[in-house]
């Protein structure tokens, strides 16, 4: 009775909010209701007992991904009063569009049944036993499904190199390390002979030359300090 | 259904069936496509609709998973929930770059995205 009650109320806010989000005005809305969406599908998710997807959803979905579309989308000076024009020209075709599938959908379900064998179809039955739901498919997804597991990995890293290869670009002005010319210094790093006991402050630090504007300060205080002129 | 699968499902309550969560999968499917006929201009109202479409997938996979007592479907949602996120994470990557070159996100310039 209470899981029933349970399961009405967080499925009538996950398609309320999903409404929202296709007809918000405005897109922060938009990432608001579908973050709204997902912790409801969470406790769906819950109600039907995986728990672990639940948690996965929680901390994927609304952690990194709906945070992800908040970034953008608040990060874009989007004129979005321009972006909705033709949204009542389009309603009519998008209804009938889903309106058809919806019928489709409904007398494939109408018609559909389990077959006879299907418990004996089954590809990782549950194990059981007082084994919790995050226990039972760590159980699986590192044996069983371990190369899958990998590739799903694989695509992630392939993400996030893609991710960043795309967003990144070289602003003019910005000065960044240089590897190679690192490497390639020679003649400008040389070893000294300290006596023992009175440091590199009696001898002064020798620097490699500065620029041509700073070179008469440096030099004025290579000195007393050893360090680039600060006074 | 069979009463071995029903005895054996997930949910003790026979209350709320699978019928149930097919019914508000199919919803939150139809729902996303009928985003991304509306919103034809906006690219991230449509990237939000397909992670609404794969959400609705998730809830049949796991729906399944629990009335038939068999985890492949939790792990393959789990992996449905894996592309999902890389595919955000690419879309709005190009929405960034297609933004910061043509100053606008709409759907009917981006053919101009080619070559």
């Amino acid at each position: 009775m209470i899981t029933a009650l349970a399961f009405y109320l967080f499925a009538a806010i996950l398609i309320a909010s999903a409404v929202m989000v296709v007809t918000a005005r405005n897109p922060v809305h938009s990432v608001l209701f579908l973050i709204l969406a997902f912790f409801n599908a969470a406790a769906l998710f819950l109600i039907a007992g995986a728990e672990f997807l639940a948690m996965i959803l929680v901390i994927v979905y609304v952690g990194a991904v709906a945070v992800l579309f908040l970034f953008v989308v608040m990060m874009l000076d989007i004129d979005f009063a321009r972006l909705r024009e033709g949204f009542q020209r389009y309603a009519p075709i998008g209804a009938v569009v889903g309106g058809i599938l919806f019928l489709e959908l409904v007398l494939v379900l109408g018609a559909w049944s389990f077959a006879d064998q299907a418990d004996d179809l089954r590809l990782s039955p549950n194990p059981g036993g007082g084994l919790t739901n995050a226990e039972a498919i760590g159980r699986i997804i590192y044996t069983d499904y371990v190369y899958l597991f990998q590739a799903a990995g694989l695509v992630l890293l392939v993400a996030m190199i893609g991710a960043i290869v795309l967003t990144h670009r070289d602003r003019p002005g910005t000065r960044r390390q240089n590897i190679g010319a690192q490497v390639a210094r020679t003649g400008t790093i040389s070893l000294e002979k300290v006596p023992v006991g009175a440091g590199v402050k009696e001898l002064g630090i020798r620097r490699p030359p500065e620029p041509e504007a700073e070179a008469p300060k440096v030099a004025h205080d290579a000195g007393h300090h050893g360090h680039g002129g600060h006074h | 259904m069979t009463p071995a699968i029903m005895a054996m499902g997930g949910i003790t309550e026979m209350e709320i069936g699978l019928a149930h969560y097919l019914t508000v999968g199919a919803i939150l499917l139809v729902l996303g496509i009928f985003g991304i006929f509306v919103n034809r201009k906006n690219v991230i109202v449509i990237l939000m609709s397909i992670e609404l479409i794969l959400l609705s997938v998730n809830l049949n996979f796991v729906a399944f998973s629990a009335w038939l007592d068999d985890l492949a479907g939790q792990v393959f949602a789990m992996f449905v929930l894996t592309v999902a996120a890389a595919e955000a994470a690419i879309g709005l990557a190009i929405v960034v770059i297609y933004f910061r070159n043509r100053g606008s996100i709409e759907v009917e310039d981006i053919s101009t995205l080619r070559g």
